[in-house]
């Protein structure tokens, strides 16, 4: 055991993590030549096309060092604050991290949260600094960013560029001799850590530990400690580019288990699997099951897809148990689901899913955040809301709450006016404001969830010139004046485009709302008044126009084929609408209220 | 030889190289049309028609239709043009009033448009003339009185066109400029509202969006593009159509004599299928007062594309956009002004 490191990557999106770690597994041999992809880790077709990490993804090294082997186990981490509990586990199965910071954009929020659950967690932090080799890198400043941060000296900064290979070594002999080996009684009965898993349509639920106590064996029977169920294990290994498949898997080694298990959501990353017959007395802590934050309906364009879909959604389901759906109907998209994300990036990704992996063509209304309701009758009762439409009758609410969270966002000083006017106008109420450098600022705010969701993080990009990092964690619900805004068509309330709006800037929105749909709903045969409403109350109108161009030019011999051609092109631009009522909706017009200020 | 006998030379000869084409069919129409065909002498429509009449079967009475600009056709000319085959003239007079023919950048003025037409209606009983509508400026008033002016000189026939700004025109740079107002498509269509009352109480037939005619003044030529007749476009740019593809001379006046020169045809060709020729008739026919003919869509292109045709139709049915006359599928009049996106909705698209 004495020979096993075990440690993770801790970086902002693009500070280049999951490049080092690319060159770490080219240094060490882990990878041959001709397995060699960009991002090797992210497997999924969409995180290399982001270029973030979705999954938590485990890889193990061998290296030779002073004449000794040493077996490096490295987990990468989602790089996403929508993952942030998958970041937590991932952590929980190391003794190191290394931190990698970028030298010209220093140090960002989410570095910093997910720095402070390595401390709590006493992993030993290895500082790197990243990309030294690019022009604008400010080395010197930059690692006096670190030190102050960490309270280390300047010499444990290990400089470096995943890119070109610098630093290479002197990281791999740092994560040697400054990680502590792992701790733990291979006597003891089994207790491992599911930091994550993974479904292969063949083989059903992969599932990811990492061994605190014990050994893991083929052919145990083993206990799942939260969800209290028993299986085999068919098959134990390590992992390198490919399973190795092992006898057994030993405490403080990390590996991969198959027990044909074909539903993830038996498999719930944080849980501790531990030996059926000799359970451990000790679960290990910090296990929770997923919440989802955000929820939106799914409707498939095509309402005959509607079964299609469900079937999907559970397919989809089986790799991705933090996806939660219901069905539901709405009277404007028939019968869909709503669903449950960890935040709006797996929303995006789980909509992208569908239509790629699927195939099917989806809408996605409006998200919100899950609100609670006491009406007048039971002023104790928490009803829960996660559709707008689902909010009682506004004369019985007796208060609504909503979630807040607390956000941290880092910046540069410069941009602390603009970032704090955002903040405010998105219902922030400031609580801590902390200069990390005298250039550096770190802002705290207590925020409704529910500003987060609508077009927070491209502004915040923008008043800063994209020197904000921003990150949160839930604070729990508060009381909060809301109203439903309702969106009508063709004087038909459309319900999938209600939204749930702070009463004081529900005007402001409504009519924002409404002129951004007359932008989206293309001019059909009929004027359409675009109106939002609170309850009776219309607070903006706008109208579409009907379509009436060209119908009035010459139509004789060459008129007649490009004519045709153009209207077929429109035709087939229909395709992707949906019908609500007699009015043909693009899919973008049902977010539309997530981009306002585009 | 100057570039103009080079054209009606290049042209003549395209008559002649193409007379194949036609073996089985008979010319009824013959159509000087698309740009100023007027810049021409008599002498030289004479030839041209001449050749038509050396390499085709024409039918007894064609009709022989000139597109001609106000400011071509002096009382000479319309004395010879009498003379000749030449039966029915279209005159490009767009507006009686000087603002807006200054707008659209024409070569004439107001007193020439009305000198040309009493000139005209001397001699020539079949006559059409443009008027163009929804220009920026012009006052419901004013286009009425335009309507007015038109009914006056008593011509059996109007086209009649909203104004649509072409790109890279001086009209699309002064919108774009702001010196000039952009086009209004309410205006248009309380424009073509006013026409479309105003012909009806003199008497004529809206028989297609843009072309209103007395009874039997209706255009021959241009009806036949609407149904499906076979065409051949002689000259650069001009279209042709043999039942099943389109084709298309090239656009560039050189280029076209130098081919032709050497006998080869400087055409481009496109075959239609089935489902592009349902599109086209649904598209041309729902303009028209012949509208879409049912036995007709089962005849040429089958029972499935029937069922489709009845199947996108029937919220239009409803909200009486259209309607069915015997057996032909027709718009109605406020139908009419939205026909493209009905049209549309029709198409068959496979995707």
């Amino acid at each position: 055991m004495k020979h096993i490191r075990n440690f993770c990557i801790i970086a902002h999106i693009d500070h280049g993590k999951s490049t080092l770690a690319d060159r770490l597994l080219d240094f060490t041999g882990a990878v041959t030549d001709r397995e060699k992809k960009e991002q090797l880790l992210d497997s999924m077709d969409l995180e290399r096309e982001r270029g973030i990490t979705i999954k938590s993804h485990a890889i193990q090294m061998e290296y030779t060092y002073q004449s000794q082997e040493y077996v490096l186990n490295l987990i990468d981490t989602p790089g996403h604050v929508d993952f942030s509990y998958e970041v937590s586990r991932s952590i929980a199965a190391c003794e190191g991290a290394l931190l990698v910071v970028d030298a010209a954009q220093s140090i960002q929020a989410q570095t910093i949260s997910n720095l402070y659950l390595a401390l709590e967690n006493d992993l030993e932090i290895i500082p790197v600094l990243n990309k030294v080799d690019l022009p604008s890198a400010n080395p010197e400043e930059v690692t006096d960013d670190i030190v102050d941060l960490l309270g280390c000296d300047t010499e444990e900064v290990i400089p470096a560029s995943a890119k070109t290979g610098i630093g290479i070594e002197e990281i791999l002999s740092a994560i040697i001799e400054r990680i502590p080996p792992p701790e733990g009684n291979p006597d003891e009965s089994l207790q491992a850590l599911v930091f994550d898993s993974v479904y292969n349509p063949f083989r059903g639920v992969e599932t990811y530990f990492r061994v605190i106590n014990g050994e893991i064996k083929k052919g145990q029977k083993i206990k799942f400690v939260a969800t209290d169920k028993d299986y085999f294990a068919d098959e134990v290994g390590t992992l390198k580019l490919t399973q190795e498949i092992k006898q057994s898997v030993k405490a403080g080694d990390v590996g991969y288990l198959i027990t044909g298990i074909k539903d993830a959501r038996e498999v719930k990353v944080g849980d501790t699997i531990t030996d059926a017959a000799k359970p451990t007395k000790n679960a290990i802590e910090g296990f929770e099951d997923v919440k989802p934050m955000v929820f939106a309906g799914i409707y498939p364009v095509d309402t005959d897809e509607f079964e299609e879909l469900r079937s999907s959604m559970e397919k989809l389901q089986l790799n991705d148990a933090s996806l939660v759906f219901a069905p539901e109907s709405s009277a404007a998209l028939g019968f869909g689901f709503r669903c449950g994300f960890l935040g709006m990036l797996h929303m995006e990704i789980i909509q992208e899913r569908l239509e790629r992996e699927f195939n099917m063509t989806v809408i996605t209304t409006v998200p919100n955040v899950s609100y609670h309701a006491f009406t007048r009758k039971n002023p104790d009762t928490a009803l829960i809301v996660n559709n707008p439409t689902d909010l009682p009758d506004p004369s019985s609410i007796d208060r609504v709450e909503e979630p807040y969270i607390k956000a941290t966002i880092i910046t540069k000083s410069d941009f602390v006016g603009n970032v704090m006017s955002l903040c405010i106008e998105k219902r922030g109420q400031i609580t801590n404001q902390t200069y990390l450098t005298t250039e550096r600022v770190e802002l705290n705010f207590d925020m409704p969830l529910a500003e987060i969701v609508f077009d927070f993080y491209d502004r915040l990009k923008t008043v800063s010139k994209g020197y904000a990092s921003f990150d949160y964690a839930p604070i729990g619900m508060r009381k909060s004046k809301l109203v439903r805004v309702d969106i009508l068509l063709n004087a038909q309330p459309v319900d999938a485009l209600s939204a749930l709006i702070h009463a004081d800037n529900a005007v402001t929105i409504g009519k924002k709302m409404c002129e951004k749909l007359k932008e989206l709903i293309p001019r059909q045969q009929f004027d359409i008044p675009i109106q939002a409403a609170i309850g009776a109350k219309i607070i903006s109108r706008e109208t579409t126009k009907a379509l009436r161009k060209d119908v009035t030019a010459k139509c004789y011999g060459g008129d007649i084929s490009r004519k045709r051609k153009l209207l077929e092109k429109q035709k087939k631009g229909k395709k992707r609408m949906r019908q609500v009522g007699n009015v043909e909706v693009p899919q973008e017009a049902f977010m539309a209220v997530l981009k306002l200020n585009d | 030889m100057g570039k103009k006998e080079a054209m009606v030379s290049a042209l003549r000869k395209e008559l002649e190289l193409r007379k194949g084409e036609f073996q089985n069919e008979t010319v009824e129409t013959i159509y000087f049309g698309g740009g100023t065909p007027s810049v021409l002498s008599c002498e030289e429509i004479n030839d041209i028609i001449n050749s038509v009449y050396e390499n085709y079967q024409v039918s007894e009475n064609p009709e022989v239709t000139l597109e001609a600009n106000p400011d071509d056709l002096s009382k000479n000319q319309i004395i010879q043009l009498f003379k000749s085959p030449i039966n029915r003239l279209s005159i490009g007079i767009q507006s009686f009033f000087e603002e807006d023919l200054k707008l659209m950048n024409r070569a004439h003025n107001a007193q020439e448009a009305e000198q040309c037409i009493r000139e005209a209606t001397k001699h020539f009983d079949n006559i059409s003339i443009d008027l163009i509508y929804g220009i920026p400026e012009m006052t419901n008033e004013r286009w009425i009185q335009n309507i007015e002016k038109a009914l006056s000189y008593d011509v059996p026939h109007i086209s009649s066109y909203a104004l649509t700004v072409e790109p890279k025109t001086a009209l699309a740079s002064f919108i774009q400029k702001g010196i000039i107002k952009p086009v209004d498509d309410e205006v248009a269509q309380e424009h073509f509202k006013i026409l479309l009352d105003k012909m009806e109480t003199a008497g004529f037939k809206c028989y297609e969006i843009s072309n209103f005619g007395k009874p039997g003044y209706f255009s021959k030529n241009n009806t036949a593009y609407w149904q499906q007749k076979k065409y051949i476009g002689i000259g650069p740019s001009a279209h042709s159509y043999d039942g099943g593809r389109r084709s298309w001379n090239i656009n560039n006046n050189p280029k076209y004599i130098k081919s032709i020169e050497n006998n080869k045809l400087p055409v481009e060709i496109e075959v239609l299928s089935k489902t592009d020729k349902y599109n086209e008739y649904v598209m041309t026919g729902l303009r028209t007062i012949w509208g879409v003919s049912l036995t007709k869509v089962q005849e040429e292109f089958g029972k499935q594309y029937l069922k489709y045709l009845l199947q996108q139709a029937d919220k239009y049915l409803e909200e009486q956009l259209l309607f069915i006359d015997d057996d032909k599928l027709i718009a109605t009049k406020k139908g009419r002004f939205l026909a493209d996106g009905i049209a549309a909705d029709l198409f068959m698209i496979n995707l």
